[in-house]
């Protein structure tokens, strides 16, 4: 008992992946500011801004409802933790997990989402509303062809749904990235936490210039801050996540740290670099490129792995 | 200093009010984004909703028809806020001073911290108001 609980608030779970995430949040801001030839924030700017939130006023809409409002960041967090639990564990080769914990985790990812809805819904603004709407677009959009790859992992990993026994199948076999279907899966994957993430091609349930922040336009001080420290929970286990199914996991033995670091911070180069090439594209066009563009990428990726490419 | 001062210091997210103005100190606002005077470096950042803001930038004159909307922004944001008034406008009225839509300079409707004249102020004097400001607290 007193080991799931360690493993929930601590190592893999609530504190560990929310440092982590800050640092990578970090390196997400540092990054874009180099990409358009400025400073940037310093090292320590996602826990100025934390700590500052946490010690600002909370808030309370007076249309809505209080208690579903202020509950929603306490279900993001718990859900987050318990995917970056679920994610980490086998990830990093601590614990083997359970036979089906891949199926367990994408219901958990989704947990944070369905809580930004539910937490904008009752707040009462009619911005915030909006923004709810194209959160449960995006989220109808991304979650088929998320799935889609993760079928054709399944089939490429001989029918397992362990994510530590996919981790050793490639350890035996070669990362799945190195195969024609493991790419067309990956660009796939990538698309599809760039749109869990809310990075920005698929940022329009936040868009700043047009409906203020969206789902987040009522949340402030500590609320405001457990949102920000699920955005980082997610930014570290999204990420670990691919690395997981494609890259043959984070090994932490010995030198292989150096290319768990490497492997995380170069998806998330990626993620940012997508983020500073391309405009925030609307609800219409996130929802077509989902549903024709990247469904026909996953049933090809599975089909290829069907045919063991 | 706690950590706590610490951290609001270094982390203040700008919300942008026009009451009423003709545009040209918003485009000097804007300014500071730009990579020539990169404000992300000392952790500012323009936020879009009010509720998130450390600083409220005021610019314009305080007109009639946005007096109400002045004084609802200021009660929206959740304290402690910094109300900082940027241009000839917000600070005494300006050119609009005799107007018979003007409404008052900034501090006769809420608590001014910082004034930043100039018609538009520089980017180098918003910074310098905002330096100042902080170094007082």
């Amino acid at each position: 008992m007193a080991k799931e609980i360690f493993y929930f608030l601590i190592f893999p779970g609530l504190l560990f992946s929310g440092v982590i995430g800050g640092f990578l949040s970090w390196f997400d801001r540092k990054l874009t500011a180099r990409v358009q030839f400025r400073q940037g924030p310093p090292l320590l700017q996602p826990l100025y801004d934390f700590v500052k939130l946490l010690a600002k006023e909370t808030m309370i809409p007076k249309y809505g409802s209080p208690t579903t409002f202020l509950l929603s960041p306490v279900f993001a967090l718990f859900g987050a933790s318990l995917a970056a639990v679920f994610i980490l564990l086998p990830a990093l080769g601590i614990d083997g997990g359970f036979n089906g914990d891949l199926l367990v985790i994408i219901y958990v990812l989704n947990i944070p989402s369905v809580t930004y809805i539910i937490g904008a819904l009752a707040s009462g603004n009619p911005l915030a509303a909006v923004g709810a709407s194209r959160e449960m677009k995006l989220i109808l959009s991304y979650e088929l062809p998320f799935l889609l790859v993760l079928v054709s992992i399944i089939i490429k990993a001989g029918m397992t749904i362990n994510l530590a026994e996919i981790v050793e199948y490639q350890v035996l076999h070669g990362a799945f990235i190195g195969s024609l279907s493991g790419i067309i899966g990956f660009i796939t994957i990538i698309m599809c936490i760039q749109a869990k993430l809310g990075l920005v091609p698929f940022d329009m349930a936040e868009g700043e210039g047009e409906i203020c922040d969206g789902i987040m336009i009522e949340s402030s001080g500590t609320i405001l801050a457990m949102y920000k420290f699920v955005k980082y929970i997610m930014l570290l286990i999204l990420p670990a996540l691919v690395c997981t199914l494609f890259m043959s996991g984070l090994s932490v033995s010995g030198i292989n740290i150096l290319w768990s670091v490497l492997k995380i911070l170069g998806v998330v180069l990626l993620l940012t670099l997508i983020r500073n090439t391309n405009p925030r594209v609307r609800i219409k066009q996130a929802m077509r490129f989902f549903w024709i563009w990247m469904n026909l990428f996953a049933i090809i990726s599975i089909v290829l792995a069907v045919f063991g490419l | 200093m706690g950590f706590k001062e610490k951290s609001f210091k270094k982390s203040l997210w700008v919300f942008h009010l026009s009451a009423g103005s003709c545009n040209n100190c918003d485009i000097e606002i804007l300014d500071l984004l730009t990579p020539r005077y990169d404000i992300e470096r000392f952790g500012m950042k323009l936020v879009g909703s009010v509720r998130h803001a450390d600083v409220l930038l005021v610019t314009g004159i305080v007109t009639k028809k946005t007096l109400p909307r002045v004084l609802e922004v200021y009660e929206q944001a959740p304290k402690p806020i910094v109300v900082v008034a940027i241009g000839a406008c917000p600070c005494t009225g300006g050119i609009f001073a005799s107007g018979y839509n003007f409404a008052g300079p900034l501090d006769k409707v809420i608590p001014v911290d910082a004034y930043i004249p100039g018609c538009p102020p520089k980017p180098e004097a918003m910074l310098a108001g905002i330096v100042k400001l902080l170094n007082k607290k």
